[in-house]
């Protein structure tokens, strides 16, 4: 299927607030795009990717996308996923991921203890089978600029489930300069198949000169 | 409560405060105190406590919990 007849779905909880511009970067790359509700189902053969976007959905109560993994939308998401479908989560989609089980680990308060905003340089792991994949910086000593907002991505997991994801091949990027005291410089990982994927730093918010660098436009092929 | 090796970003703070001030304890932990309202006897209702927990207000990466009843409710 070419870009242009794909569709993706963006999926928007209340307090998402990166929505508008994920929508962007879907188009940019030519896919048809639209905004799925956290309330409602919907039809998993109508799309062929879906993004949850950064924000702070329910005010990230409880915990930070604990609340969101729970919507009913994420039945469908869930279903999505298991059949093999992309699904990328960016900063509070990728706390999403991992509270709604998708992806493993947790994302928890910067040992800073402050919110950090701004560029990180990634050093590329593991290819998601969808997700970066055909990324012209994707080479061995290859690394992205992206930009950083967050007061809760610090990548945690039990030393077990660490050791595990390591020998399995899910560590997607990690930080080249570690901002917020993630376990093993881990910026983003992926579940056990590739399809789904997950990483703090905002793609969407690098997609034009600019706007400081152009490396978010290489995330969706 | 946050497991032992989850840095308490709470507990940190009031630590630091109780310094300041020279009520210094050893340490401070802060976890999270919910209150369930639930039908039933108090199996039942310890059984449906328990699936919430374990649905949504427990990430056991993260935390640990214990169910209390508190007792009767006045109807």
């Amino acid at each position: 299927m070419t870009p242009a007849s794909a569709r993706l779905g963006v999926v928007r909880f209340p307090g998402s607030n990166c929505d508008r511009d994920v929508l962007s970067l879907a188009q940019v790359a030519g896919y048809q795009a639209d905004f799925l509700w956290h309330l409602d189902h919907f039809n998993i053969q109508d799309y062929q990717a879906l993004v949850l976007p950064g924000g702070f959905s329910y005010g990230d109560y409880l915990r930070a996308g604990a609340l969101s993994a729970r919507s009913p939308v994420m039945n469908s998401v869930r279903d999505f996923a298991k059949r093999g479908g992309p699904v990328l989560g960016i900063c509070n989609g990728f706390q999403v991921l991992t509270e709604a089980g998708l992806l493993p680990g947790a994302l928890v308060k910067n040992s800073s203890l402050r919110f950090r905003d701004g560029w990180v340089d990634l050093v590329p792991e593991n290819k998601s089978s969808f997700w970066a994949s055909q990324h012209s910086q994707w080479k061995v000593g290859g690394q992205l600029k992206l930009p950083i907002a967050h007061g809760e991505g610090r990548f945690y997991s039990p030393p077990d489930l660490l050791r595990q994801i390591e020998d399995s091949g899910q560590v997607w990027f990690r930080y080249a300069d570690n901002p917020n005291g993630s376990l093993a410089n881990i910026a983003g990982v992926l579940n056990e198949t590739g399809n789904v994927a997950g990483l703090m730093p905002h793609p969407e918010r690098a997609l034009w000169d600019w706007m400081g660098s152009e490396d978010g436009r290489g995330f969706l092929r | 409560m946050p497991r032992e090796v989850i840095l308490d970003t709470q507990g940190r703070a009031i630590e630091q405060t109780l310094r300041l001030n020279n009520l210094a304890a050893q340490s401070c932990r802060v976890g999270r105190f919910v209150e369930l309202t639930l039908d039933g006897s108090s199996d039942v209702s310890k059984q449906q406590a328990d699936k919430i927990a374990k649905f949504v207000l427990h990430n056991p990466l993260l935390e640990t919990y214990e169910l209390i009843a508190l007792g009767e409710v006045m109807k």
